[in-house]
């Protein structure tokens, strides 16, 4: 057995940046008669690699542009490497964005087990879970209710609290620490604390050296896609607030 | 990864996935009628009036002159309810890669549940739908209007049923992979599926289009799928006394073989292009 929860070998993602996106077929035509179909190649990684130890905190920082959600979704699974190859060991939490597989028409009841299906969960254990996500949520009675009369901050909550209450290995987190008001901001960091001490391992993308400092144990800094610096989380802020000041 | 190991992870993702189909297909009948005052009750009202008005249309037009229908509303409902499953499943599978793209850009799924459980909804409300076909030919031989008899050959029904269903999957999964690259597709399936509704004998027979032997239009008509599984189909409802006459064997290897070709061709097209679909949805 591998000690490593995420391993990232040599990855490299190339996107085809067409001005236009060409997604009909006399456009395409047109474009193929009169040669205009090649497209701008833009390498958002290139050549990363690196490797998370089981329950390491592993913090991605980098301005804006660097490849830091590419990043993310390679590891998720989402997107699929252009070169090198991503090894995952556990179940992996995705919070790249809350809510993005719930369907509008269906009530908050329905919505946790079609979202616990998406992310792979069976039926009998989001029945188990099912009093706990609703209490985290404080949706109370609105749970029958059609989610399109939600409030934004009641859909991250239900999502936040869907996507934790299973106990996966690998969390990823893309400054979604930020749900609903205060109180549950607060009560959401807990829960990610809970599930760090659990030995969860994290991946946790932030522009913030505070944030970083508190939450993750090593770092990694992105700069147009490379690979710039990693280490421990400490010694990497620093060398970023350097790179923010010197910018 | 070794092919075995391969295999076996894909059956497991499948395995883990089967919940979310199941949570799909029923979101899709759920959802259809939600908020309708009869709900449930148009899946069967739907293909009735359908078949109501069509009978009143065509049966007028074309007259009652065909020996082999016997019963021109039954005879037009068995090819109604079949055309309307393929046409209803394949356009749904179509779009099902395209409006799912804010939950493909974020989670992983495998891509082919999606089509999947757009054919699969589908083929749950044609199922249901085909009760009425039940009341139909039960009100004719009550009222003793050309009635029907129903025979134990029914069961042969199901043989068409199931690689329909199978091909409406394949020709679904080569949609959605063609949708995401060219969504003009959406505009001339709409189109072509006006066509194939008047190239199968559905509101028509067969035989008034000739003698295959010299009518090259009877010719063919016959090669198109869909005419083979609605004739097996009504065989198997209509003519259950005679079935084993009326079957036609190499009609039905003829549908299969196409049916193969064209699983074979949308999957391989699907698994090609399926790691493409998220840089152009």
């Amino acid at each position: 057995m591998s000690k490593y929860a995420v391993e990232v070998d040599h990855v490299s993602m190339l996107f085809n940046m067409s001005s236009e996106k060409v997604d009909n077929i006399k456009e395409y035509f047109v474009r193929l008669v009169t040669r205009k179909l090649n497209f701008e190649e833009f390498w958002a990684l290139r050549d990363v690699s690196f490797k998370i130890e089981k329950g390491d905190r592993l913090g991605v920082m980098g301005f804006n542009g660097a490849g830091k959600s590419t990043l993310l979704k390679v590891v998720a699974g989402v997107l699929k490497p252009t070169m090198g190859s991503v090894k995952i060991k556990g179940v992996i939490a995705p919070m790249l964005e809350l809510g993005a597989g719930f369907d509008m028409n269906y009530t908050g009841k329905e919505n946790i087990f079609l979202y616990g299906a998406t992310m792979g969960y069976s039926r009998k254990f989001l029945e188990e879970k099912y009093d706990e996500i609703v209490e985290f949520s404080e949706l109370g009675k609105f749970i029958n209710t059609p989610m399109k009369n939600y409030s934004s901050g009641m859909k991250s909550r239900l999502g936040f609290a869907i996507a934790t209450a299973v106990k996966p290995d690998i969390l990823i987190l893309d400054e979604v620490l930020s749900v609903g008001d205060a109180a549950f901001k607060e009560k959401s960091e807990q829960r990610i604390m809970e599930l760090m001490d659990d030995g969860v391992t994290v991946l946790f993308v932030s522009h913030s050296t505070e944030r970083v400092k508190k939450i993750c144990n090593k770092a990694i800094i992105l700069t147009k896609g490379q690979l710039v610096a990693s280490g421990d989380a400490e010694s990497i802020c620093n060398i970023y607030t350097e790179m923010v000041n010197s910018r | 990864m070794s092919g075995k190991a391969k295999m076996k992870s894909h059956f497991g993702n499948f395995l883990k996935y089967r919940y979310l189909i199941k949570e799909l297909v029923s979101k899709d009948i759920k959802l259809q009628y939600r908020n309708s005052v009869l709900g449930m009750f148009w899946t069967f009202l739907e293909p009735l009036l359908t078949m109501i008005v069509l009978s009143l249309v065509f049966n007028r037009l074309f007259g009652r002159d065909s020996s082999k229908v016997v019963n021109f509303p039954v005879y037009l409902l068995c090819g109604k309810l079949l055309h309307e499953f393929f046409t209803s499943s394949t356009k749904r599978a179509m779009r099902s890669i395209r409006s799912r793209a804010s939950i493909i850009k974020k989670v992983y799924v495998p891509k082919y549940v999606y089509p999947l459980s757009a054919v699969l909804s589908k083929f749950v409300t044609f199922i249901i739908s085909l009760s009425v076909l039940a009341v139909v030919i039960l009100y004719f031989n009550i009222a003793n209007i050309n009635p029907i008899t129903v025979t134990g050959n029914i069961v042969w029904a199901l043989l068409p049923i199931t690689v329909l269903f199978f091909f409406s999957l394949g020709v679904g999964m080569i949609l959605a992979t063609l949708n995401v690259f060219f969504k003009d597709i959406e505009n001339i399936y709409d189109v072509f599926c006006l066509l194939l509704f008047y190239t199968t004998p559905i509101v028509y027979s067969i035989d008034r289009l000739g003698d295959p032997s010299t009518s090259a239009v009877a010719r063919l008509i016959r090669f198109n799928p869909m005419y083979g599984f609605i004739d097996m189909f009504r065989g198997a409802v209509i003519h259950g006394a005679e079935f084993f006459t009326y079957f036609d064997m190499n009609l039905f290897y003829y549908c299969c073989g196409f049916t193969v070709v064209v699983l074979i061709v949308g999957f391989t097209m699907f698994y090609k292009n399926q790691d493409k679909f998220i840089l152009h949805i």
